[in-house]
């Protein structure tokens, strides 16, 4: 049996149980709010640029020409939604292997990080990019081809987990 | 016998075996790098390192015991290293003291000045003994601060092995393996000190028959396979249990796959038939076609050209098409490279619902391929089966050698083939031509589905349950290691994560999952359209007739093989006794 003597009727004040003042209060904060300035963007023509700390969509680095990825799968293997599909091959580099192939399926990623988190290379980060369309469900894997990204646009979010990661 | 007691368990032992031996033999695991229960002991990685202790004896030679009464130990004041101590009466081990758990974290410290640590490109990676010793028995602190050593990487060994100097934890396996067991001592170290790295004999390769078993028994990624090298991780893998049908040895084995495709075979343990190897034909040779030219649906012949169609309907037309036929107008060929449920049941047919005596199988040898190792020159896994099922025909029924003859004449005019290799043999091809009507059990593509009438999709042995009788007459039970969508209710949770967790969206799952049976389930769909009413479910409900109706095999069961490792023909009663499996390494997924 429920004991609890802690109920809504019972905290609420008189003045409270009354609901008018309540209401005028509320109306009076909705009023003040009409006339400050708005935040209400005119997307697409207005663009909102995110700061590094920012979690769109993951990318691959791409530094002089090559992917720093080592397709090592730890990404693939961490993320919870099982977004990632990686091929490795052998290279003639130093480090001896890189992705041949490397899928990030858009529908199934959620954005949570964790693949920028495990890295060991920092080739994987999450860019700013927030606008993500496809016209069917095919098109929303990402190949190599869309996310390579050449490590100059992606300095923000690499200073950023510098600092913070 | 001596006792001895490790870390406070008795176990009872022979006088000739090391304390790593001793305890392995009795399921406790020892730390080590360098030994290997099939190797001579060479005791330089010192990963090994226990407290022993033995019972005091007063002057008069008499134990001393304390106030319990229990005898008093002495322990030796350094540690000996357990791969090469031998036991003796009363010795006392300790695994775990901090004394030893102290030793154990210096020797990976060492171990770790100069590893790359570069896991995340290393084929290794989450199958090795290093890692995984790394999270046993290390502190996890380096107080190393200089450069690592740089040593020559990807050296090729062979076509097949790659050895990478920095990775080399020096532990000699290889090179004992190469001296012992490959019989080809062509790998040594050279240099000194952190130099040390091994070398190939100038102007030789690392290329025996048996080399790639270096690959598994290295405790580290210092040497990968050519064949392999980087096609996937082994945490995305799934490693199932088969049996290599490379030649009659039926070597144990694993079959490494991803998205329902084979990527590598590893030799498993089994004392009695291949102890810890496989050679290389057996692990390179034929898992291509498992993965490649496979025939994907049932086929039927119309108008000259090959359609996909039904299970219904291609039984149909074998119904069909051996009907219009005496039944010694009909031949059944066998199968050595099928398991003796296959080949149960087509005899069972033949003889019991068609009525013909005329069944036999062709044999398969290849001169030379024998050695005095692991290979001998039967290249089918399956012939001891067939013979004990009787796979052969009666008095006046036709041998496979008569085949040519009795089409030519006409007295043969429909063959039932459960052997798609005999596509191999040009003068067999000419004459089935010449028949009027072929069914084919094949798993692939050959000439022999260009010429018949009905093809059956079939179930490689990859993908079915059975069993296989090798030279030595061992019965070994196998099961399937893939899916195919015939077992793909009791298969799916056994596979890797990709084919786990895929919907139809991802493009790396269920991609490569064939329309195929086993041919005892196709035999049996045939045989109930000729009105009989066999009502087999699994392959054990065959085997079991099996071991009903053939006396060597009685008081057999799929639970006894695997408990076994496998029984010997008519000896079910008496099998050898068990050995508990020595494992290099155990943090692999599945
Ligand atoms: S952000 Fe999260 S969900 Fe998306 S790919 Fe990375 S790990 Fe997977
Ligand atoms: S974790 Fe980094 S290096 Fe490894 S596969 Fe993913 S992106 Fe490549
Ligand atoms: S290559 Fe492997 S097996 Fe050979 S010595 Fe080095 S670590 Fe040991
Ligand atoms: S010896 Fe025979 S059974 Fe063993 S791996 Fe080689 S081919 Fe296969
Ligand atoms: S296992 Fe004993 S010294 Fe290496």
């Amino acid at each position: 049996m429920n004991t609890n003597k802690n109920t809504e009727a019972q905290r609420l004040t008189f003045a409270e149980k009354l609901y008018l003042p309540e209401l005028a209060k509320g109306m009076s904060i909705t009023f003040r709010e009409m006339f400050k300035p708005k935040f209400t963007r005119q997307y697409p023509e207005q663009r909102w640029d995110p700061t590094g700390s920012y979690r769109g969509r993951p990318v691959l680095v791409l530094e002089e020409g090559k992917e720093r990825c080592v397709a090592c799968g730890l990404c693939s293997l961490v993320c919870p939604a099982m977004a990632i599909e990686v091929q490795a091959a052998e290279t003639e580099n130093e480090k001896e292997r890189y992705p041949e192939k490397f899928e990030i399926n858009m529908l199934r990623c959620i954005y949570c990080g964790f693949c920028e988190e495990v890295c060991p290379e920092e080739a994987i980060v999450m860019s700013k990019d927030y606008e993500l369309l496809f016209s069917s469900q095919k098109d929303a894997i990402y190949g190599k081809d869309r996310l390579l990204v050449p490590v100059e646009q992606l300095q923000d979010r690499l200073d950023f987990l510098k600092e913070y990661k | 016998m001596p006792h001895i007691v490790i870390d406070g368990t008795r176990i009872e032992t022979s006088p000739d075996k090391t304390i790593i031996q001793a305890a392995t033999e009795n399921g406790i695991n020892i730390s080590h790098f360098c030994w290997h229960p099939e190797l001579s002991v060479s005791g330089n990685c010192r990963m090994c390192l226990v407290e022993i202790g033995l019972p005091k004896r007063l002057a008069d030679g008499s134990f001393d015991k304390d106030s319990d009464g229990k005898p008093v130990i002495g322990f030796f004041p350094k540690l000996q290293i357990a791969c090469s101590t031998q036991v003796s009466e009363g010795m006392h081990i300790n695994t775990k003291t901090d004394k030893v758990i102290k030793a154990q974290e210096s020797v990976m410290e060492f171990l770790l000045i100069n590893h790359p640590l570069d896991c995340p490109i290393c084929d290794e990676a989450g199958q090795c003994k290093l890692q995984e010793y790394e999270y046993r028995h290390s502190n996890g602190q380096s107080r190393f601060e200089e450069e690592k050593n740089h040593k020559e990487k990807r050296v090729k060994w062979s076509n097949e092995i790659f050895y990478d100097g920095e990775r080399c934890i020096s532990c000699s396996r290889c090179i004992r393996f190469a001296r012992e067991v490959a019989k080809q001592d062509v790998l040594a170290f050279v240099n000194r000190g952190d130099k040390v790295t091994i070398k190939v004999s100038e102007g030789k390769e690392f290329n025996n028959d048996y080399s790639m078993n270096v690959i598994d028994i290295c405790p580290v990624g210092a040497l990968t396979s050519g064949d392999f090298r980087f096609s996937s991780r082994v945490w995305d893998m799934s490693f199932n249990d088969s049996i290599c049908p490379g030649c009659a040895r039926g070597c144990n084995i694993k079959i490494g796959s991803r998205a329902n495709k084979v990527l590598r075979v590893e030799p498993r343990n089994n004392m009695f038939v291949n102890k810890y190897w496989m050679c290389d034909y057996g692990r390179l040779s034929w898992y291509e076609n498992i993965n490649e030219c496979r025939i994907n649906e049932p086929q039927i012949r119309v108008n000259g050209s090959y359609e996909d169609c039904s299970w219904d309907q291609a039984v149909d037309a074998a119904y069909q098409g051996l009907k219009k036929y005496q039944p010694n107008e009909i031949m059944f060929i066998g199968s050595a490279y099928s398991s003796n449920e296959d080949n149960f049941l087509l005899k069972k047919f033949a003889k019991k619902i068609i009525k013909t005596n005329n069944i036999d199988f062709q044999k398969y040898s290849k001169d030379g391929f024998e050695d005095n190792k692991l290979k001998v020159n039967d290249t089918t896994p399956n012939t001891n089966g067939l013979t004990e099922i009787g796979v052969a025909p009666d008095q006046n029924g036709y041998k496979i050698n008569d085949i040519a003859k009795k089409i030519a004449v006409g007295q043969l005019k429909a063959v039932y083939i459960l052997d798609d290799s005999l596509g191999q043999f040009p003068e067999l091809l000419e004459s089935f031509a010449k028949a009027e009507f072929i069914i084919v059990h094949a798993s692939n593509k050959s000439k022999l589905t260009e010429i018949a009438n009905v093809v059956f999709a079939t179930s490689t042995f990859a993908e079915c349950e059975g069993t296989f009788v090798n030279f030595e007459k061992r019965v070994q039970h196998f099961k399937p290691a893939l899916i195919s969508n015939e077992n793909i209710s009791t298969m799916g949770a056994k596979m890797d994560r990709l084919e786990k967790f895929g919907s139809h969206n991802d493009r790396w799952s269920l991609r490569n999952i064939h329309n195929s049976r086993q041919s005892w389930r196709i035999i049996m769909q045939l045989a109930n359209k000729f009105g009989a009413a066999w009502t087999y479910k699994s392959s054990s409900n065959v085997f079991d007739e099996i071991t009903d109706q053939i006396q060597s095999l009685s008081g057999m069961s799929y639970k006894l093989l695997d408990e076994y490792q496998g029984l010997v023909l008519g000896k079910a009663g008496s099998p050898d006794k068990k050995v508990i499996a020595y494992q290099s390494y155990t943090m692999k997924p599945n």
